[in-house]
C-alpha cells in the first residue's frame, strides 16, 4: 500500500463562466497535515465540496485509500473514511450536543427498521456505548460540553459548537479530516487552544490525515507538515511554510504585484 | 408557588394536572351553552397560562422525561374514563372517536413534516383513500377487519406516486405538488362512478370475531352506544401509532429524520440518504392516516368527495402546527382543539375555517413552537443530563 491517502489529479471545476478550479492537482499522504491556503475566491472550499461529493468535478480523478472516488456521492465519501467541518457551522441547533455527534456517527449506528423500533433493550445498549464514546471525546475538548449533552446547541457560544462540529466528524474515526476554518468567528487565544486540541485528539486517534483551510497563517505554520497555495482556482506553490511563503507568486496573490 | 412545587414529585404535579384535565373535559363535553362553553374555554386558557407561570408546565414536562411510559398510560386511562362516562350517549363519544382518529392522523403528518420537513398538504386525501378502502372492503364480502390494513396499505401505495416529485422538489414546490394532488383526488372521486361520484358509497361496519360494530353493546339490561366499538378501537389504534411514532422519534431513524429537516447539505455529508429519509418518512405517515381513514369511514357509514377536500387537509396540517411541530402530545391536545370546540360552539362553526386560519397565524407569530413544544430528545428515561458521571 502506497504512503499516499489522498491524491486529486487535474480537478477542474466551472460554475457557468468561473473557473472555480483549474487543473488542481496535490495529495495528502498518510498521518500527514495539509493546509490549503490562499486569498478569498481562490477555490478553496470549492476544493472541500469537489472532494466531499456535494459538487461534481468537470474534469479530473481524485483517489482515496486506494479507490477512485471521483464524482462519489456525499454519502459514499464519508463511508470511504472521509468527514468534514463546514466554514459556516452546520450543526443542527435545535438538536442536543449528542444528538449533533451522533449525526457524525451515523454510518456506524444500526440504522436497521426492527433493531431501532423493536428491540430497545438491544437500541439502548447501544445508545448506552455511544453515549460513553461521545462523552469521552467531548470532555477532551472541552468538560463543560460533558454537562450539557442533553441541551440544545444553539445555547452554546462559538467556541463550543466549533468543538462539537469537531467531534461530529472524528467520532466516525476518519483517516482523513477536512477542516474548512476552524477560526472563523473566534478569537486568537479561542483558536489557539482549539488547534492544541485537535493535536492532542488526533495524537491518541493516531494515524489521521487532516486538510486544514485557514487564513490565520500562524495556525498554518505551527501546524501544518505542508502547504498548497491556490489562487484563481489554479495551484500557484506547494511545499513547507516556509517554502511557500517566501515564494514569489504567493506574495504576489496576497500582496499584489509590485 | 414555584418553591412549593419543586418540592413535590414531578410526577405526582403531573398526575393531577391530568386529572384536572379529566375533570374539565367531562365538564366542558356536558355544556350546551355558548356561554358556557366560551366561559370554560376562557377558564381553560387563563389556567393554562398561570399554570405555566408557576411552573406546572416544567414539573410536567420533567415528569414525561422521566417517567414517559406512566404518563402516557396515566393519559390512556384518563380517556377510558372519559369514554365510561359518555358511554350512552352517541353524540360525546362521536366526538372524541373523532378526536382520536384526527390526532392518529396529525401524528401520520408529524413524521412527514415535523420530523423529516416533507410537507404534505394532501393528508385529506390519504385520508380519504383509506375510508374509501374500507367501503370498498366491506362491500366486496371480505372480514370487515382486513379495511384497516389494506386502507394504510392503499395510501401508501398511493402516496408512491408522488414520491418522485415530493422528493425531487423543495419547500414550496413540494407543497404544491401535494396541493394539486389534494385538488386532483376529490375530483377524481367525484366523476368516477364505481365510487360513488358526488353522492359518495356507504360503508358498512366494522366487525371483529363476530362482533359487529353497528351493534350496541349491552351488559345485563345496560345498552352503551355503538359508538363505544369505535370509540375504543380509536383508543387502541391512537395508542399504538403513539407508542410506534415515540420509538422512532427516539431512536437513530428518528434523528436521521431531524437532520434531514434542518439541514440537508450536512446530512448528506455524514452519510445519510437524503431521499431515503424522505420516502420512508412519507409512505409511513400515508400509511398511519390510511389507517386512521379505513376506521374513519366505518364508523360514518358513508364516504363522500367532500369530506376529503384541500381544506381538511389545511386542518391537518393546522393541527400539526397548533400541537407543535415534532410533538406528539402536543399533537393530540391541538386535534382535541381543532374537532371539538367547533361542534361545542354552533356560533362559529361557519366560520371555523376563518377562526382557524386566524389561530394558525397567530401561533406561527407568537408562539411558532405549538401549544406543547417539543423537547430535546432524551433516547431512554435514565439516559439524561446529571445520570450519568
Amino acid at each position: 500500500m502506497s504512503d499516499t491517502l489522498l491524491s486529486l489529479d487535474g480537478i477542474a471545476k466551472s460554475f457557468g463562466g468561473v473557473r472555480a478550479l483549474n487543473d488542481v492537482s496535490f495529495g495528502v499522504d498518510r498521518g500527514q497535515i495539509l493546509g490549503l491556503i490562499g486569498p478569498n475566491g481562490s477555490g478553496k472550499t470549492t476544493s472541500f465540496n469537489v472532494l466531499t461529493g456535494l459538487y461534481r468535478p468537470d474534469g479530473g480523478r481524485i483517489t482515496f485509500d486506494g479507490a477512485e472516488i471521483t464524482g462519489a456521492s456525499p454519502q459514499a465519501v464519508y463511508r470511504a473514511g472521509i468527514a468534514r467541518t463546514f466554514q459556516r457551522s452546520r450543526l443542527c441547533l435545535e438538536l442536543s450536543i449528542f444528538d449533533n455527534i451522533m449525526v457524525g456517527n451515523h454510518g456506524r449506528l444500526n440504522q436497521g427498521l426492527i433493531h431501532n423500533l423493536f428491540r430497545r433493550k438491544a437500541l439502548k445498549a447501544e445508545v448506552d456505548a455511544a453515549y460513553a464514546e461521545a462523552m469521552a471525546l467531548a470532555t477532551l475538548f472541552s468538560p463543560n460540553l460533558g454537562d450539557a449533552m442533553f441541551e440544545p446547541v444553539g445555547a452554546l457560544p462559538m467556541i463550543e459548537r466549533r468543538r462539537i462540529e469537531i467531534c461530529r466528524a472524528l467520532i466516525a474515526q476518519p483517516k482523513l479530516l477536512l477542516l474548512d476554518e476552524p477560526s472563523a468567528g473566534m478569537t486568537h487565544d479561542e483558536t489557539h487552544q482549539l488547534m492544541s486540541d485537535i493535536l492532542s485528539v488526533r495524537e491518541r486517534i493516531g494515524g489521521l490525515s487532516i486538510i486544514i483551510i485557514e487564513h490565520e497563517m500562524g495556525v498554518i505554520e505551527r501546524v501544518c507538515d505542508r502547504c498548497v497555495v491556490l489562487n484563481y482556482g489554479e495551484k500557484i506553490a506547494e511545499g513547507s511554510y516556509q517554502e511557500v511563503a517566501s515564494d514569489r507568486l504567493v506574495q504576489e496573490a496576497y500582496l499584489g504585484s509590485a | 408557588m414555584t418553591q412549593v412545587l419543586s418540592r413535590v414529585p414531578a410526577f405526582a404535579v403531573a398526575a393531577v394536572t391530568i386529572l384536572l384535565g379529566l375533570a374539565f373535559a367531562i365538564v366542558f363535553m356536558e355544556q350546551e351553552s355558548d356561554v358556557a362553553v366560551i366561559s370554560l374555554v376562557a377558564l381553560a386558557a387563563v389556567a393554562a397560562w398561570l399554570g405555566t407561570r408557576a411552573g406546572v408546565a416544567d414539573r410536567v414536562s420533567a415528569a414525561a422525561v422521566e417517567r414517559p411510559g406512566s404518563i402516557a398510560l396515566l393519559v390512556a386511562a384518563a380517556m377510558l374514563v372519559l369514554i365510561g362516562v359518555f358511554v350512552e350517549d352517541h353524540f360525546p363519544l362521536l366526538m372524541l372517536a373523532t378526536v382520536m382518529i384526527y390526532g392518529t392522523v396529525a401524528l401520520g403528518l408529524n413524521i412527514q413534516f415535523g420530523y423529516t420537513g416533507v410537507v404534505n398538504f394532501a393528508g385529506a386525501a390519504f385520508f380519504g383513500i383509506g375510508a374509501y378502502t374500507s367501503a370498498k372492503v366491506v362491500d366486496s364480502g371480505l372480514p370487515a377487519i382486513l379495511a384497516l390494513p389494506l386502507g394504510a396499505i392503499f395510501a401508501a401505495l398511493i402516496g408512491l406516486l408522488l414520491v418522485i416529485p415530493v422528493v425531487r422538489t423543495r419547500g414550496h414546490y413540494a407543497a404544491v405538488v401535494t396541493i394539486a394532488f389534494s385538488v386532483l383526488f376529490k375530483t377524481f372521486l367525484e366523476v368516477n362512478d364505481t365510487l360513488g361520484g358526488p353522492q359518495g358509497l356507504s360503508v358498512g361496519s366494522m366487525k371483529l370475531f363476530g362482533w359487529d360494530f353497528g351493534d350496541s353493546p349491552t351488559f345485563g339490561d345496560f345498552e352503551a352506544s355503538f359508538y363505544l366499538n369505535y370509540a375504543l378501537a380509536a383508543l387502541v389504534m391512537l395508542a399504538l401509532v403513539f407508542v410506534l411514532v415515540r420509538r422512532l422519534e427516539r431512536s437513530w431513524l428518528g434523528l436521521s429524520l431531524d437532520a434531514v429537516r434542518l439541514d440537508e447539505t450536512g446530512a448528506a455529508c455524514y452519510g445519510i440518504g437524503i431521499r431515503r429519509s424522505k420516502i420512508f418518512a412519507f409512505v409511513l405517515g400515508n400509511a398511519i392516516i390510511g389507517l386512521a381513514g379505513a376506521l374513519y369511514g366505518s364508523m360514518q357509514g358513508y364516504v363522500a368527495p367532500t369530506s376529503f377536500t384541500f381544506s381538511d387537509s389545511l386542518i391537518l396540517v393546522a393541527i400539526v402546527l397548533l400541537g407543535g411541530m415534532g410533538s406528539p402530545w402536543g399533537t393530540i391536545l391541538a386535534a382535541a382543539i381543532v374537532v371539538i370546540l367547533p361542534e361545542k360552539l354552533q356560533a362559529i362553526q361557519e366560520y371555523r375555517f376563518l377562526l382557524f386560519s386566524a389561530v394558525v397565524i397567530a401561533i406561527l407569530l407568537f408562539r411558532p413552537a405549538g401549544l406543547l413544544p417539543r423537547g430535546v430528545r432524551h433516547y431512554f428515561p435514565p439516559l439524561r443530563k446529571g445520570a450519568e458521571p
